[in-house]
């Protein structure tokens, strides 16, 4: 997809005026929040999970070179086929020749991070080929051809009285007066519309929640089914993944299945969690005539060793995002990429570059829930400063910013002279604000505009020390 | 006369210094009452996370470095503020952690660097204070002294000893206030989403009275009460365990 990422101030700005989208991130705040706190107190061991997942994953990192190939080892020896493909672009032109050769019009697909990612609807419908996506959410946007605004949950934005005028308008074929109303409504009318769809793709295309080195299998987890049929149904399956989404065993993937879906949406487990482990074998009752992984890198090998390379540990639960309080004020379209929230922050400018995307890290507190809350235990505050660092090292910090902070940095190494220019400026704010705050002050329309500002009381607390305590430095409680 | 009271180098904070002094004072009087010798080193100004968060590695450090100079020969650091004392006590010795001469000098430092309330009630013992303050508080936990140094129970367990007060929890108490340092003017409509949440949250309560840890934080959430008509009255926990009640609230003038 087009980034906007350099556009993230004008973004979030519209963002939080938007009335609709506010009352959308309502159900996000709750939900989320509260069935994640659910599912972990359920969990006696959810915390030894947390650091067995994290330790699966750095280990995985560490020999990620190993375990690449000999997943290609045990994929090939199931009849499967990998494409290893370092940009974006190999990765389109590789899932578009298999489509070619398969014969599609018509592809169905799972929901796929790595799938915006390399934007391959877009390319897909360039030459011809019409992407049908299957997961409900994802239907929803591409019908109002929007981007994901959340990693699992892709249509969180928007309310269900929007999606009850977008079905109107795009399902033409269906009576006029029929009831929308209720969200159950909505999901049998998406089942009836795709169904069809499934029958006709020569092609279904998914992602990955895991790729397992030591049988070959790719695994999503999905609790609408979805990913189930487009990858059984058609003569072709694609699975389209990043190299970061390895683990070595089948044990390890379960310990990384415990936290997943109790981190993402408070469930013990999805609904449904799909191994495929190459193409139909005779006697299989279903299933692909053909299985291709489509293994994407995308500048993550370039993470690998770097201050980001904890942030491959991902497994894209969206618990960051789902606690993070300036995502629930901006939603995720704001970020202006695939990827929104801190993990987002974190990520987008590893793959999209500083330049582009050098508001995402600038745009937190530091509160630090997401680290608190993220499964794989990934430092997402720490990387956000390192980014600032590169930022502020390459001399992209904007000019007046980098003088301020030189000033004032300079003033801050000279205790004296910083002591009597502070005694001098809020002893004057002290006089001037009599009232005890002020609604406007030069220079300071950032946080004006929005709340009054406190009135210092008066002197500094070090020239009042100084009168009560005679000497600089003085001790308290007098007699020695 | 020898004063075998264990000293307590007290960093002031820039905010504190600046804005509010009072809440320097209450500090040094808690800490005088929990048996401590105070002083406050002159060679302070700020901790350095204004640079540290810009990205400023070679600023911070230099800020760093006479902080530790300073504050090194005190048996403890404390500071009115979960933020200031997060930062010397986890990012110092991370700063300098490949430094061998800095490195060593910034873990101790950070080893005996608290924030005021807990190292109150961890470090010093106190279980209560004999002060009275009729009214219903509610209590926002600052997000660096709750998520880097673990401050949740003890301000509550010596608010509740307060003679006359009730607590009053608000929802999303652990929600930031959308504060963030330089964040909220580089972001202020953002910002302005967060703390808007939060007064919400706050009036929800019921409290009259709304303190934290930070003085950041309350001058966030204390002037968008104010500009909201808001009657919450608006402290630093340090002033109410102190009883200052003769001091105007943040962001109001005597007879206010």
């Amino acid at each position: 997809m087009r980034s906007t990422a350099h556009a993230f101030t004008e973004n979030a700005k519209r963002a939080v005026e938007d009335p609709q989208l506010k009352r959308a991130m309502g159900h996000v705040r709750k939900g989320f929040i509260e069935k994640r706190a659910k599912a972990r107190a359920r969990l006696p061991e959810f915390e030894a999970l947390r650091d067995a997942g994290r330790e699966i994953k750095d280990h995985t990192l560490a020999h990620l070179d190993f375990y690449l190939e000999h997943y290609e080892k045990t994929l090939t020896a199931a009849g499967g086929r990998l494409h290893w493909c370092a940009t974006a672009e190999e990765a389109r032109a590789a899932i578009l020749e298999i489509c070619r050769q398969a014969g599609a019009r018509t592809v169905t697909k799972g929901k796929s991070m790595i799938g915006e990612e390399i934007a391959i609807n877009d390319h897909l419908e360039a030459n011809g080929i019409t992407p049908v996506e299957t997961d409900l959410g994802e239907y929803i946007i591409q019908l109002r051809r929007e981007p994901p605004s959340h990693i699992i949950a892709p249509a969180v934005h928007l309310t269900k009285d929007l999606v009850e005028a977008d079905f109107r308008a795009h399902h033409k074929q269906l009576p006029e007066g029929r009831s929308l109303s209720e969200p159950a409504e909505l999901v049998a009318e998406a089942r009836q519309v795709l169904r069809q769809r499934y029958l006709e793709a020569e092609v279904g295309i998914t992602g990955a929640n895991f790729l397992v080195a030591e049988t070959g299998s790719s695994v999503i987890v999905t609790n609408e089914g979805n990913g189930d049929l487009t990858q059984c149904l058609p003569k072709v399956h694609i699975v389209v993944a990043s190299i970061e989404k390895l683990v070595p065993t089948l044990e390890d993937l379960n310990v990384l299945l415990r936290v997943l879906a109790r981190s993402a949406t408070g469930q013990e487990m999805s609904t449904y969690t799909t191994l495929s482990t190459g193409p139909r074998r005779p006697g299989d009752p279903d299933g692909p005539e053909a299985y291709h992984v489509v293994l994407l890198d995308n500048g993550r090998s370039a993470m690998i060793g770097s201050e980001f390379h904890e942030a491959l540990r991902c497994i894209r639960c969206g618990a960051c995002m789902n606690h993070c309080p300036v995502y629930h004020a901006i939603g995720g379209h704001a970020y202006g990429w695939v990827y929104p929230g801190p993990i987002g922050s974190v990520l987008n400018p590893g793959l999209i570059g500083i330049e582009e995307a050098h508001h995402l890290p600038n745009a937190s507190t530091f509160c630090g829930r997401c680290e608190s809350v993220c499964p794989m235990r990934i430092p997402l505050p720490r990387m956000m400063r390192h980014w600032r660092e590169k930022e502020f090292e390459r001399h992209l910090t904007p000019a007046s910013v980098r003088t301020g902070l030189t000033l004032w940095a300079a003033l801050a190494r000279r205790p004296r002279l910083y002591q009597a220019l502070t005694r001098i400026g809020s002893a004057l704010l002290g006089r001037l604000g009599k009232r005890g705050r002020f609604e406007s002050l030069p220079l300071a329309g950032g946080w004006t505009r929005f709340r009054d500002m406190p009135a210092p009381e008066g002197p500094t607390f070090q020239s009042l020390w100084a009168e009560q305590r005679g000497t600089p430095g003085g001790t308290s409680g007098g007699k020695r | 006369m020898t004063d075998d009271r264990p000293s307590v180098g007290l960093f002031v904070t820039c905010l504190v210094d600046l804005f509010r002094p009072s809440v320097g004072f209450a500090a040094v009087e808690l800490l005088e009452q929990a048996g401590c010798r105070v002083e406050v080193p002159r060679a302070q100004t700020c901790c350095g996370q204004p640079a540290y968060n810009s990205g400023d590695r070679a600023d911070t450090k230099a800020i760093a470095e006479q902080v530790i100079a300073a504050f090194e020969p005190y048996d403890y650091v404390v500071a009115p503020s979960g933020s200031c004392g997060a930062m010397i006590k986890d990012h110092y010795p991370a700063l300098f952690a490949d430094d061998p001469a800095l490195g060593p000098r910034a873990q101790a430092l950070g080893d005996k660097t608290h924030e005021l309330i807990s190292f109150l009630t961890d470090v010093r013992g106190l279980e209560a204070v004999a002060v009275t303050w009729p009214g219903g508080a509610t209590y926002h936990d600052s997000c660096s002294g709750l998520r880097e140094l673990g401050v949740k129970a003890q301000p509550r367990r010596l608010l509740e000893s307060v003679a006359g007060l009730e607590l009053k929890e608000m929802a999303d108490s652990e929600v930031c206030c959308g504060f963030g340092g330089t964040f909220c003017v580089k972001y202020p409509e953002i910002s302005n989403s967060m703390v808007e949440q939060k007064a919400d949250t706050i009036e929800a309560s019921g409290a009259d009275l709304l303190l934290a840890g930070d003085l950041g934080c309350l001058l966030n959430m204390a002037g968008k009460l104010k500009r909201r008509g808001s009657g919450v009255q608006v402290r630093h926990v340090a002033e109410v365990l102190a009883g200052k009640r003769d001091l105007p609230a943040i962001g109001e003038s005597r007879g206010s």
